[in-house]
């Protein structure tokens, strides 16, 4: 019985739109004296259209599977992936310092770019499980182990960055009901970071105490008061704010202070640090409105920004396009995640609207992190823009992570329990 | 809530980019400048500047390849500053220093750390320049004078400052322009415009091709050579008979308005305004200000024209019919007007007509005369503006409009001049007599004069003085050197004055200059002047100034001779000017006793007085 609607056609176009968009400015970021049109896979642009070519092949192969396939082997997946992490432990091939890629042949793979696919998939079925209730403790803790667990393994290859996007799981356990608090708890202790390298862990305190003191002065006549509560989450602030001290000057390296420094305006440093995003910032200053016309970029052209093709090809479309061309990818991804939340509220099994969260949660935070630091309003944090850097895993993994949920979503009538 | 929170975010998100990128590509245009500056890279290929040719095709001013040392701070790195600095002659320190007032201007363009290598310096450095990294060599050109003389209106060239920068696009640091005379009012003849290259450059500074294939790549322009009106050796002669003097000569072709000649004393050397030398002389130069060499007398100086203006109070009075060329007025040495007002006059026949009056320079009669040019009118401030006006239409009283970057409009006062310093306006024609004389209130400077002469020969117009004759072959076309200025005065009315200058040579007060065969008419002038000496008013030794034109009926030359503190006009004015009239018009001197008598006359120790104390001499 099954009763498949037809695929949704907008996801599918906006998808093509971006990766279309995507290959062009890569094939602008990257060209050089020995081009020979847009199929030459001695050159980075080459290789971007095969890659492309592959990912309609996966597509085709993910929209023919049995929808069912996805729920039932969802674990198996999950743990698949697991272990291919772990396996760059003993396998690994290291690219520029980090150990997150297996080698075969000619090309690499990245498991990182998979595993998001996969943890969406196990998260969404252990939620949607019967049994399970997001309001209990003991399952809470369960969830935030199936997120957590991919994140360490590759927090130490070290790639910090693939390792912050499983923040994006937030995202379906919020709509499933989790605890708002969390959230505020976790905005709390952003910015008593922010403040404490701002300003120091002692003005911090001082500043603590201070609010804490003016909450207890207004609500004074109310009956409950609440003293005791004040003392703990003050005194817990204090802690935090000294530790991040510690930690900052002691455990981070000079180049994480750096990132943060030049984020937060404590340091100009236009030659060395901040370097990669003051340049891109200089290449997309430069676009004006309409940009200096495809291929004709100064900046692109003179290689000024590192990794242009990768995770600051966003650059090369503000210098070439202009804020016309910026204005058009910042809408395409904001109508595609608008989008996939309209797909996944008319999901009636619960599986496929966790799923579609994370697909949501996980676009929306690499679209926040990578786009944020082009722009210089984020630290360098290096993940690339889905479907629009350069790289077949990377490519391959935001495909396999959509087309799944368009799959799931073209099966929402059908009902199997 | 929970199901809104997502959109809220999203949404969120999506205007803080769309106003980031907003800022970042539309609204803070700085980003868009810093771009063109670190991928591409301009280079410059400057034109030869366009010569310089004198009105007989003599060429004044050539040019010569000049090297300077550029450096671009931020590529520059560590060097061995001990040899640099042996190379390019400077000390350490000065080296040190020029690199960081570099850095300050720009870190990213070129500056000029050492300008204006000769020949041998840059052919010795130029071996070694590629192991300092960050430096390079412009090549520009520079002036080459074949002429000693004329620095007053050629002008010089150096490097654009900075508010110049800033005016006008054009110009980068380190580039040329023209300062004072044609250097500075042609420069945009001159200077021809610079060719440009623009090259790509990667992230490591290394040149990946030229820009865009060379499509606003452009090639130098070179600069069009100009023929001056100056005639070089009547200059020469100029500057060389006001040695040891200060004052200037101006000398105009009436027929045109040419300028022949344009001294002024004391001049220099336009040779040392080029290269390293030029800082060091130009210093020298500013800061002289007693003799104040930069300052060009002819154009500059505002001076009481003295007698030579009687001819324009004897116009004026013919054209206001207050005299008849005939009527004759008595003189005892001197005239009385008011209480105890008395205007004093020198030995000469007496009663005299106009022209006699003119050629004896009779201060009474034209005392007179100019009351009754002011009582005229009904009111002193109607004859004050009608004499005013007369005297505008011949340029006095205000710039000529002349091609020289510089000048001084001169002094011709009002009626609002006078009704401003008399309370109420209680004043007379006999408060402000002076001026009748050409004492008083009004100034001229030497091309005013000399363009007053050029207007009497002509009787009654002149064409506005230029120094422009002809740009690359081609005669200019500027109206406002080809357009007849015609004076308010008529034609006829010329004659008795003409006769009267005449008389100067032939009976006046220069008879002794007369030159052989050539009718030359003149007028001498003897002005006093003042000037504070410890904040008390004293009163120095008289100018010589002297106005000549000739021949009498075919004028060629008309001219006006400044000689400060030279006593009386024939002595130094006088003879300068007959001199100057002669070698223009024969080419020859033949009374070589006078040449030897200028050139051997100094009046430096005239101008030292002021700071000896020694006493003046005062119409002797």
């Amino acid at each position: 019985m099954n009763k498949s609607t037809g695929f949704d056609w907008i996801s599918i176009l906006l998808f093509l739109l971006l990766v279309a968009f995507g290959w062009v400015n890569i094939y602008s970021a990257s060209l050089n004296e020995g081009a020979q049109g847009f199929f030459d896979l001695s050159q980075t642009y080459g290789r971007q259209g095969l890659f492309i070519g592959l990912s309609v092949v996966l597509i085709i192969f993910i929209l023919s599977v049995e929808a069912k396939f996805y729920e039932r082997f969802s674990s198996v997946i999950y743990l698949a992936s697991l272990l291919s992490l772990l396996g760059l432990f003993v396998f690994g091939k290291t690219i520029s310092g980090a150990t997150s890629w297996y080698a075969f042949g000619g090309f690499s793979i990245q498991p990182s770019e998979f595993a998001k696919a996969a943890t969406a998939l196990a998260l969404a079925k252990y939620l949607s499980d019967i049994q399970t209730n997001i309001k209990s403790f003991k399952h809470q803790l369960g969830a935030f182990l199936i997120i957590i667990l991919p994140a360490l393994i590759i927090v130490p290859q070290p790639d910090p960055g693939s390792a912050l996007v499983y923040a994006a799981f937030f995202f379906p356990l919020y709509r499933e009901g989790l605890s708002g608090g969390y959230l505020l708890v976790g905005l709390c202790f952003i910015s008593l970071f922010v403040c404490t390298l701002l300003f120091g862990a002692v003005w911090v305190s001082v500043g603590v105490v201070l609010l804490a003191l003016i909450i207890l002065f207004f609500n004074r006549k109310k009956k409950k008061k609440y003293t005791g509560r004040y003392i703990i989450i003050s005194a817990v602030s204090m802690l935090f704010a000294f530790s991040v001290n510690y930690i900052f000057h002691n455990v981070f390296e000079q180049r994480h202070r750096d990132r943060f420094n030049i984020v937060l305006g404590k340091e100009v440093d236009s030659k060395g640090i901040g370097y990669n995003t003051n340049q891109s910032e200089i290449a997309i200053g430069s676009g004006g409105w309409t940009g200096k016309g495809w291929t004709q970029g100064t900046q692109t052209k003179g290689n000024f920004v590192p990794e242009q093709h990768t995770d600051y090809i966003f650059s090369t479309v503000g210098e070439e396009w202009g804020f016309a061309g910026t204005a058009t990818v910042v809408l395409l991804f904001i109508g595609l995640l608008m989008r996939l939340i309209f797909l996944a509220e008319r999901q009636k099994s619960k599986f496929s609207r966790v799923y579609g969260y994370s697909v949501v949660g996980i676009l929306f935070i690499h679209f926040l992190v990578n786009i944020g630091m082009v722009i210089g309003i984020f630290p360098t944090v290096g993940i690339p823009l889905p479907f629009f850097s350069y790289g077949g895993s990377g490519l391959w993994g935001f495909t396999i992570l959509l087309f799944i949920f368009i799959k799931l979503d073209s099966n929402r009538k059908a009902t199997y329990y | 809530m929970r199901r809104i929170l997502p959109y809220i975010l999203i949404s969120l998100t999506g205007f803080i980019f769309l106003g980031r990128l907003f800022y970042l590509q539309i609204v803070d245009d700085s980003l868009a400048v810093l771009s063109q500056n670190n991928a591409i890279k301009v280079e410059y290929d400057y034109p030869q500047r366009g010569y310089i040719f004198d009105r007989n095709g003599e060429l004044l001013v050539s040019n010569q390849p000049s090297y300077d040392v550029m450096a671009i701070p931020r590529e520059v790195e560590p060097f061995d500053t001990l040899e640099l600095s042996t190379l390019l002659n400077i000390t350490p320190e000065r080296l040190g220093k020029r690199l960081d007032k570099a850095k300050i201007y720009s870190p990213r363009l070129p500056s000029v750390i050492v300008p204006q290598l000769t020949k041998e310096e840059y052919a010795y450095f130029q071996e070694k320049l590629r192991k300092y990294k960050g430096f390079y060599i412009q090549k520009r050109s520079s002036r080459d004078y074949q002429i000693d003389f004329g620095a007053n209106f050629l002008g010089y060239i150096s490097e654009a400052n900075n508010a110049e920068i800033n005016n006008n696009p054009y110009y980068q640091a380190g580039d040329l322009i023209g300062r004072q005379g044609v250097e500075k009012q042609y420069e945009d003849i001159l200077r021809g415009t610079k060719g440009v290259k623009y090259i790509q450059k990667d992230r490591f500074n290394r040149e990946i091709g030229s820009y865009k294939d060379g499509i606003y790549d452009t090639l130098p322009v070179k600069g069009k050579d100009i023929t001056l009106t100056i005639d070089a050796e009547l200059q020469a002669y100029g500057e060389k008979l006001m040695e040891n003097k200060r004052g200037g000569i101006v000398a105009i072709e009436p027929k045109t308005g040419e300028i022949l000649t344009l001294v002024s004393a004391p001049g220099y050397d336009p040779d040392l305004l080029v290269g390293r030398k030029r800082s060091k002389n130009f210093n020298r130069l500013w800061y002289d200000t007693i003799a104040k060499p930069l300052y060009d007398r002819s154009l500059q100086a505002m001076y009481p024209p003295g007698s030579p203006f009687k001819t324009m109070t004897a116009l004026i009075a013919l054209q206001e019919n207050v005299i008849s060329t005939q009527e004759r007025i008595d003189c005892h040495h001197g005239f009385s007007y008011g209480r105890a007002s008395r205007m004093k006059c020198h030995s000469h026949p007496s009663p005299l007509s106009m022209s006699p009056a003119i050629a004896h320079s009779c201060n009474a009669y034209f005392g007179k005369v100019y009351r009754r040019i002011i009582e005229k009118y009904d009111t002193p401030q109607a004859g004050m503006n009608a004499w005013h006006d007369h005297l505008a239409s011949f340029g006095l009283g205000n710039f000529l409009g002349n091609d020289l970057p510089v000048g001084q409009p001169g002094r011709i006062p009002d009626a609002e001049y006078y009704n401003k310093w008399y309370p109420e306006n209680r004043w007379q024609a006999t408060y402000t007599l002076s001026n009748g004389i050409g004492q008083g209130e009004v100034a001229t400077t030497p091309i005013q004069l000399a363009n007053m002469t050029a207007a009497i020969a002509n009787r009654g117009w002149y064409y506005t003085p230029h120094i422009l004759k002809e740009m690359d072959g081609e005669p200019i076309k500027d109206e406002k050197y080809t357009t007849k200025n015609v004076t308010t005065i008529d034609a006829k009315n010329f004659d008795p004055i003409i006769e009267g200058m005449f008389g100067v040579y032939e009976y006046g007060t220069a008879q002794f200059l007369q030159i052989p065969d050539v009718e030359i008419c003149g007028k001498t002038g003897t002005a006093e002047n003042y000037t504070k000496i410890d904040g008390e008013r004293v009163q120095l030794t008289d100018h010589s100034i002297f106005v000549a034109f000739a021949p009498k009926d075919n004028p060629k030359i008309a001219l006006a001779v400044f000689v400060e503190n030279g006593y009386w006009g024939a002595r130094y004015g006088g003879r300068i000017a007959s001199l100057m009239i002669e070698k223009y018009l024969k080419d020859e001197i033949t009374r070589t006793d006078l040449e030897t008598w200028v050139m051997s006359h100094s009046l430096e120790e005239e101008y030292e007085k002021p700071y000896s104390g020694e006493p003046f001499k005062i119409n002797q």
